[in-house]
């Protein structure tokens, strides 16, 4: 040793592992314009298909004439639903057990749904052809209200599923029903109510809205008819998965299909199914015998591709006079549009929705879902959030919100009452989850004393009587939201799609000179994927993240894995790199007792390489032992420094938070002013502090959108009215408030480096903390519930309603 | 439909292309000039993804004409760092600040980010908000990209950035 030896906490900090903020190796290449995102991809030859789109939200067609649109100079072809029958493509099945046209088959039920699709040599020459495709339309009655779905005489929506009374999660009870799923005990729920001091009951809406990604859905598809092999690259959150569904549709054999996703402009669950524009690519090129390349353009991603949420929960709970909760029964009425093409585990037709008693104990709760068709576009897609976890946080806070409110309590006190205390855990939930860890009193109290809840509390009260006494127009809310999300899946024993296990992979090698390349099933859309897998493997095997490469979403090298959405990276891929990075570990042990000439129990781990116990300078480092294992491999072992892990989670991670919104609103104008937003997250082990802020403040930026204004709308024809950037509210910088973070640390205790995952979080515990606080604003003027978004239109809506302005 | 001869300087070299007249500039700088930086979002003006810098103001190149745009200077993302290679202030800033997390409007944002910055050299965070507010990001928040814009002007000023607190 000498005083160049580098010390134990600067070869740590070399390393750049878990824990340390290290800058993103992406922005390299994004901040000079150097990604490389679908339609930055340009192929000799390549051709552009568009789509014809239906103007009207129901209507039988019938007939499709393209013969002008063949005469417009660059157009190549034309196809509808008659040509895809040919090779049994003209309906695709969903990911939710339903089937869906890819284009239309004799009628159409949703405004912009896919009619034929065009191909020609460019994009504006698409744009000419499909101006001149003469399509016959007969209008229908129109159904656009979710609750008059089932009700008698409701237009028949699905003519090719009406005759069967069962789908694939049971039992239809109307043409329009799709299923029907419960979870709970519904006797001993109902006792529960019969015998409360206390109930509410609440009908809570959380409206459609959708993801919008700022890149959106795209794809280009190369068939190599010598070859038999089909290409294709796509916006793509999970290309494992659309490579398996795109070989059992086409017949192409699985191994001749190059799936590949190149960088991804956010996806938030907009880019998990599978949609009519990659299937007409594909057929387009078979067809044509060139690269085909399809991009939707944003209204047709607003109006057609997806959407999120249009959940309609009765929230019933019931209490006693000391305000302990009892029971909780939620109805909750699913609109899925036109088609079921909702993204959840394929067991699961609500998704995780019986997440939805919280971070409460409630002792008993019955949870009923009913979903149902209308005339609007097929989903819904878990928009920023596990499987509809966002929709069951809303609907438990807004409940306990409003249960606070009945029984005169402070809604902060009502949940400290009510919290699942930190010896429950791992703790087993009435509805069927096993929550792993959580320490949520600590959280709560860490948050009200650095937000100084107390003094809030105090001001507004005094806001509230001057408000009274006509000194001011301004009402102050205080929105309180305490979220545990259930994110990962997941585990083989409930979650698959399409029959394929919920588990994530990971392949390191380890070059001759400690260099590294390590390829994941998952693909980041912007979560700096390439950034922080390096961290995890610095830390696990002692190799500085500097050197080590990763390389996500093309299925011709990576491992097989589900891909990046419901927060599973982390939780299953992460702890899959992990797994991998130990057998490559352990390994390197062999090889390291055999060049210090121990037994491999007498080393032991030091930063980056192994020490013989007790004689310091007896050390081997990883680089050291990368090159004697292709060099000088010990007798017997063989050659070479590699692993791959698959890994199958033994439960799901349960991140958790406290967040709290203060708002200002003007009843005259329905103006309101955030002015503060605190937000305290627990999601475990955290890898990289810089990236879990940036991911909160993204999630809190697309939850205050979608509480206070982000709403895909319809008139009663079915007419789309928030069709554009202009109608569609996405916050600018001006809007968007500032974020403050916090954090507690409570570890999953199943997870190999005890991270929960972060991304959704802010989505899922954002939008009740905004819509509290608005309605926490106006509750001391006798209102229980406003239903989202608020808007500054629904907030002077509603000031006019409780009678405060003419 | 018969194509027209355009030309212009981009990031301060001649480039020339054909192009039908109702060809949009993005989609000439895109495909015509391979120069693909620049992204689409919203074709309504609305995003700002396609901004790119024309003759000194930032402009929605989804909404330009590319023969409205004949004979002009043009400035895009290709044309932001250091002559020697390395990032410019702006993209450092970026990257320091982690101003970015898809990457997809970021070329927009620093385009848009450089012109404010010749117009203001030192804009207080207000400014800065409403200077990139014809800019979208789904991802980040905004919060880190003023931060970004902000060590970014330090820089350019010759001072040392210091965060202010939040």
């Amino acid at each position: 040793m000498n005083d160049m030896t580098p010390t134990r906490a600067e070869r740590e900090a070399k390393l750049e592992g878990m824990g340390c903020r290290r800058k993103r190796v992406e922005d390299i290449r994004f901040t000079q314009g150097k990604g490389n995102y679908v339609d930055d991809i340009k192929l000799p030859g390549m051709l552009f298909g568009d789509f014809v789109r239906s103007p009207y939200a129901h209507a039988r067609v019938n007939k499709i004439d393209a013969t002008r649109a063949l005469q417009v100079p660059g157009v190549l072809a034309v196809l509808t639903a008659e040509d895809l029958k040919g090779v049994n493509l003209a309906w695709m099945p969903t990911l939710a057990g339903d089937v869906q046209m890819v284009l239309a088959d004799g009628k159409v039920l949703f405004q912009n749904q896919e009619v034929a699709f065009v191909v020609a040599t460019d994009r504006y020459a698409a744009a000419d052809g499909i101006e001149a495709v003469d399509v016959d339309y007969e209008p229908l009655e129109v159904l656009v209200d979710p609750f008059q779905s089932m009700a008698e005489g409701a237009p028949l929506l699905r003519e090719d599923i009406k005759d069967k009374t069962e789908g694939a999660h049971g039992k239809r009870k109307h043409y329009n029903h799709i299923f029907e799923w419960t979870v709970g005990d519904k006797d001993l729920t109902d006792a529960a109510f019969r015998n409360a001091d206390v109930t509410i009951n609440e009908m809570i809406s959380y409206h459609r809205t959708h993801p919008s990604p700022l890149e959106t859905c795209q794809a280009i598809a190369s068939f190599d008819k010598v070859k038999g092999e089909l290409t294709l690259w796509g916006t793509f959150q999970a290309p494992h998965v659309v490579r398996t569904v795109a070989s059992l549709l086409s017949k192409i054999p699985e191994q001749k299909i190059h799936v590949i996703a190149p960088d991804v402009g956010g996806g938030f669950g907009n880019k998990v199914g599978v949609y009519p524009g990659y299937i007409c690519a594909i057929v387009a090129s078979i067809v044509t015998g060139k690269p085909v390349k399809w991009v939707e353009d944003r209204m047709e991603n607003l109006t057609a591709t997806s959407f999120a949420r249009d959940y309609h929960m009765t929230t019933e709970i019931a209490a006693t006079k000391e305000g302990k909760v009892t029971a909780l029964r939620v109805h909750v009425l699913a609109d899925h549009g036109a088609f079921d093409a909702c993204a959840d585990p394929s067991k699961w037709p609500a998704g995780f929705f019986n997440i939805v008693t919280g971070s409460y104990d409630f002792p008993v709760a019955l949870c009923t879902v009913d979903g149902v068709y209308t005339n609007k576009a097929p989903g819904g897609v878990a928009y920023r959030c596990s499987f509809r976890v966002t929709e069951a946080a809303y609907c438990i806070e807004r409940g306990m919100d409003i249960l606070a409110q009945k029984l005169g309590m402070d809604p902060a006190e009502l949940r400290m009452r009510n919290f699942i205390r930190r010896d429950q855990f791992p703790y087993q939930s009435a509805l069927g989850w096993e929550y792993d860890s959580g320490d949520y009193h600590t959280a709560m109290k860490q948050a009200m004393e650095k937000l100084d809840y107390a003094g809030l509390r105090a001001e507004q009260q005094k806001k509230r009587e001057a408000f009274k006494a006509g000194l001011t127009r301004e009402i102050m809310g205080i929105g309180v939201s305490f979220f545990t999300e259930i994110v990962g899946a997941g585990p083989s024993k409930n979650c698959d799609i399409l029959g394929i296990a919920m588990f994530d992979s990971c392949e390191i090698r380890v070059h001759p000179t400690g260099a590294v390349i390590a390829r994941m099933g998952t693909k980041s859309q912007g979560q700096g994927h390439e950034t922080t897998w390096a961290q995890i493997i610095a830390s696990e095997i002692g190799i500085p993240a500097d050197d080590i490469m990763v390389e996500e979403g093309n299925t011709d090298t990576a491992p097989y894995g589900l891909g990046t959405y419901g927060s599973r990276s982390t939780p299953v891929a992460g702890a899959a790199i992990a797994m991998a990075s130990r057998k490559v570990k352990a390994k390197a042990q062999l090889i390291a007792a055999y060049l210090l000439e121990v037994h491999e129990d007498d080393l032991e781990w030091d930063v980056d390489g192994f020490r013989v116990k007790g004689l310091p300078e007896k050390f081997k480092s990883m680089k050291e032992i990368a090159w004697t294992a292709y060099h000088s491999p010990p007798p017997g072992l063989e050659p070479g420094l590699e692993a791959v892990s698959y890994y199958d989670p033994p439960n799901m991670t349960y991140p958790f938070g406290a967040y709290f919104c203060v708002m200002d609103i003007d009843v005259d104008t329905g103006v309101y002013k955030v002015r503060r937003f605190y937000a305290l997250d627990d999601c475990g082990t955290r890898i990289n502090p810089m990236i879990i802020e940036g991911q909160v403040h993204g999630g809190l930026t697309e939850a205050f959108a979608i509480a206070m204004g982000q709403e895909i709308r319809y008139d009663e024809g079915g007419n789309v009215l928030t069709g554009s950037f202009m109608d569609f509210f996405i916050p600018t910088a001006v809007e968007t408030p500032v974020w403050e973070t916090d954090f507690t640390v409570t570890p999953s205790p199943h997870h190999p480096i005890g991270a929960k995952g972060v991304g959704e979080s802010p989505n899922v515990g954002g939008v009740p903390a905004f819509s509290n606080a608005v309605n926490d604003a106006f509750s001391f003027l006798g209102s229980t519930h406003i239903q989202m978004p608020h808007d500054y239109w629904r907030n002077w809506e509603a000031a006019k309603k409780l009678g405060v302005v003419e | 439909m018969a194509k027209v001869h355009i030309k212009l300087k981009v990031n301060g070299q001649e480039m020339e292309g054909l192009a039908e007249p109702r060809t949009l500039l993005i989609h000439f700088i895109r495909e015509n000039l391979a120069l693909t930086g620049a992204h689409i979002g919203c074709e309504t003006s609305h995003c700002g993804a396609c901004t790119v810098d024309l003759d000194g103001k930032s402009v929605k190149s989804c909404t330009v004409l590319a023969v409205q745009a004949n004979g002009s200077e043009v400035t895009t993302i290709e044309g932001m760092a250091n002559p020697d290679g390395t990032l410019g202030a702006l993209q450092e800033g970026f990257r320091q600040m982690h101003g970015l997390q898809c990457g997809y409007c970021t070329p927009g944002m620093i385009v848009r980010a450089h012109r404010l910055l010749q117009e203001n050299p030192s804009p207080t965070d207000e400014e800065v908000r409403f200077g990139i507010a014809g800019n979208l990001c789904r991802c980040t928040g905004y919060q880190n990209i003023v931060k970004a814009i902000q060590y970014a002007a330090a820089k350019l000023r010759g001072e040392e950035f210091r965060e202010a607190a939040e």
